[in-house]
């Protein structure tokens, strides 16, 4: 299925897996603290609103 | 229906709570085909062998590093001259995701070099003034995280992008004078011959575009949360004193 | 104006870590450097120029502290920013203080502490002039720099963070014209660029120095 990468198939690889752990990282991180504060938010205006 | 309506923090969250959704689903499909095509479907160039598919990487993430910036400054200057609060927090959140990109470029770029010129490092003028643009980055976004809890931050940062803008571009010409490039010219120009194979060229775009709305798609959602936290900040300040 | 700079020379010879400390600094950088090297002179020739460069940036780097700091603590600062003096006016006295005390002795000195290298006279000379020309735009990026991380306090790290990038340019430009004249090549340019981001910077940046004064001292 991978195709023939010849001589330099570990560095096309890194490369690769480099860049789609750095992607990942920044968007995992991204949609994560977004999740967080969006359920921080709901928290406070619920809280404010049965006071 | 003005584009400075969105300027509203609430009809700009609303807006990307729109967008979201349909913007990462087509970003992961555009960067999927892109890849997927370059990386099964194009065959090995005669000189460089399989390490020209590190293009589709290199090229449109070192776009993204450059595109970035020059999106903070539009946005930090739309901040001093039209004090919208949705702008600075837009140029806030995409200073991480253009540190990023320049970091892809530049990893992928070593990798590269590493397997054509024999070298990870070389000072070529335009290695190094992918470094000097990440070393803004990192001024840039250490300027905010010093001042976060403070109202200046806003100011500050836009008017150190602004400076940074100026040096940066400065830096890219000391560089040209100070050193002759072992890097090949821009890959990508409407006005040459030279073009790359139409082989590559069209995988090198799906790619290009992929990793354009990728960038997109998280300084929206980045921008999002920077509006939910200062509501969050409000919210908790009018709580103290009522 | 006058009275301005007047006041900035005596404050800065005044405090403690007055203009000595960068000098001391500079001589005791370059006299470190050559221990981690050869001892063959003929190999410390041709780094010298970067050494000396880099001394001297990391000496404005250390005397930039102080450029604000007294008059923050004092409250001068608050008072100068309403009086009808322009602020720009201010942070210019404050660039020429700078420059004068921190940047132009090490200019001097650098002649000196070129024979550490065993550099020849004109080459320690060439190393002086592109210092002359380049340490205005290091104290004009410095006092910028001072001014963004002014409500930050003392001995913070923000400070180089934010005005080693800016100092690049100044840097790349410096020691061409000084290894360009080392190696008789044409130098015209170079220097002519080196002396326009001089000029430039400290045309400009005073305006964004003193918008970022205003706004720390706004908020704080």
């Amino acid at each position: 299925m991978i195709p023939d990468l010849g001589q330099y198939a570990s560095e096309v690889l890194v490369a690769y897996g480099a860049t789609f752990f750095l992607l990942a990282a920044i968007s995992g991180y991204s949609f994560w603290t977004s999740e967080r504060t969006r359920k921080r938010l709901a928290d406070f205006k619920n809280r404010q609103m049965h006071e | 229906m003005s584009f400075w309506k969105f300027a509203n923090p609430n009809r700009f969250n609303r807006l990307v709570d729109r967008l979201v959704p349909y913007c990462t689903v087509l970003a992961v499909i555009l960067l999927a085909v892109g890849i997927a095509w370059g990386f099964f479907l194009t065959p090995d160039d005669y000189r460089q062998g399989s390490t020209v598919k590190i293009i589709y990487l290199h090229v449109p993430s070192a776009m993204m590093a450059i595109n970035i910036w020059i999106m903070m400054l539009a946005a930090s200057l739309i901040w001093l001259v039209r004090r919208h609060r949705v702008s600075s927090l837009a140029a806030k959140a995409a200073a991480p995701v253009g540190a990023f990109m320049t970091a892809i470029a530049l990893i992928t770029g070593a990798i590269w070099g590493k397997t054509m010129w024999g070298t990870w490092w070389a000072w070529d003028p335009r290695l190094a003034s992918f470094l000097i643009l990440f070393a803004f980055y990192l001024a840039y976004v250490a300027l905010w995280t010093t001042y976060e809890d403070r109202e200046s931050a806003s100011d500050l940062s836009a008017m150190l992008c602004l400076v940074g803008s100026v040096f940066a571009l400065l830096s890219r010409y000391a560089v040209n004078i100070w050193s002759q490039g072992l890097h090949q010219p821009a890959t990508l120009s409407l006005d040459k011959e030279t073009n790359i194979h139409d082989v590559f060229y069209f995988p090198l775009l799906a790619s290009i575009a992929g990793f354009a709305l990728v960038s997109l798609t998280i300084v929206l959602v980045r921008t999002r949360t920077e509006i939910r936290k200062r509501k969050i900040e409000i919210l908790h300040c009018q709580e103290l004193s009522p | 104006m006058k009275g301005l700079l007047v006041k900035e020379f005596k404050l800065t010879i005044r405090s403690k870590s007055g203009f000595g400390l960068a000098l001391a600094f500079y001589g005791a950088f370059s006299i470190l450097v050559p221990f981690g090297m050869e001892t063959r002179l003929s190999a410390l020739q041709s780094p010298a120029p970067a050494i000396l460069w880099l001394g001297a940036v990391l000496s404005v780097l250390l005397s930039l502290d102080r450029i604000f700091q007294q008059d923050l603590v004092d409250g001068s600062l608050e008072r100068l920013a309403t009086t009808p003096t322009p602020l720009e006016a201010v942070v210019v006295a404050k660039m020429i203080a700078n420059w004068v005390t921190a940047g132009l002795p090490l200019c001097a000195l650098a002649v000196f502490l070129g024979l550490l290298f065993g550099l020849p006279l004109d080459e320690r000379i060439w190393i002086c002039v592109s210092l002359v020309a380049g340490t205005p735009a290091l104290s004009a990026v410095g006092t910028f720099g001072a001014s963004l991380s002014l409500g930050q306090g003392r001995g913070g790290l923000l400070l180089p963070v934010v005005v080693i990038p800016l100092c690049v340019p100044t840097l790349i430009l410096g020691t061409l014209v000084v290894n360009r004249a080392a190696q008789g090549l044409a130098i015209q340019t170079v220097f002519l660029i080196e002396i326009s981001i001089s000029l430039a910077s400290f045309a400009l940046m005073p305006f964004a120095s003193a918008y970022a004064v205003r706004t720390n001292l706004e908020y704080s």
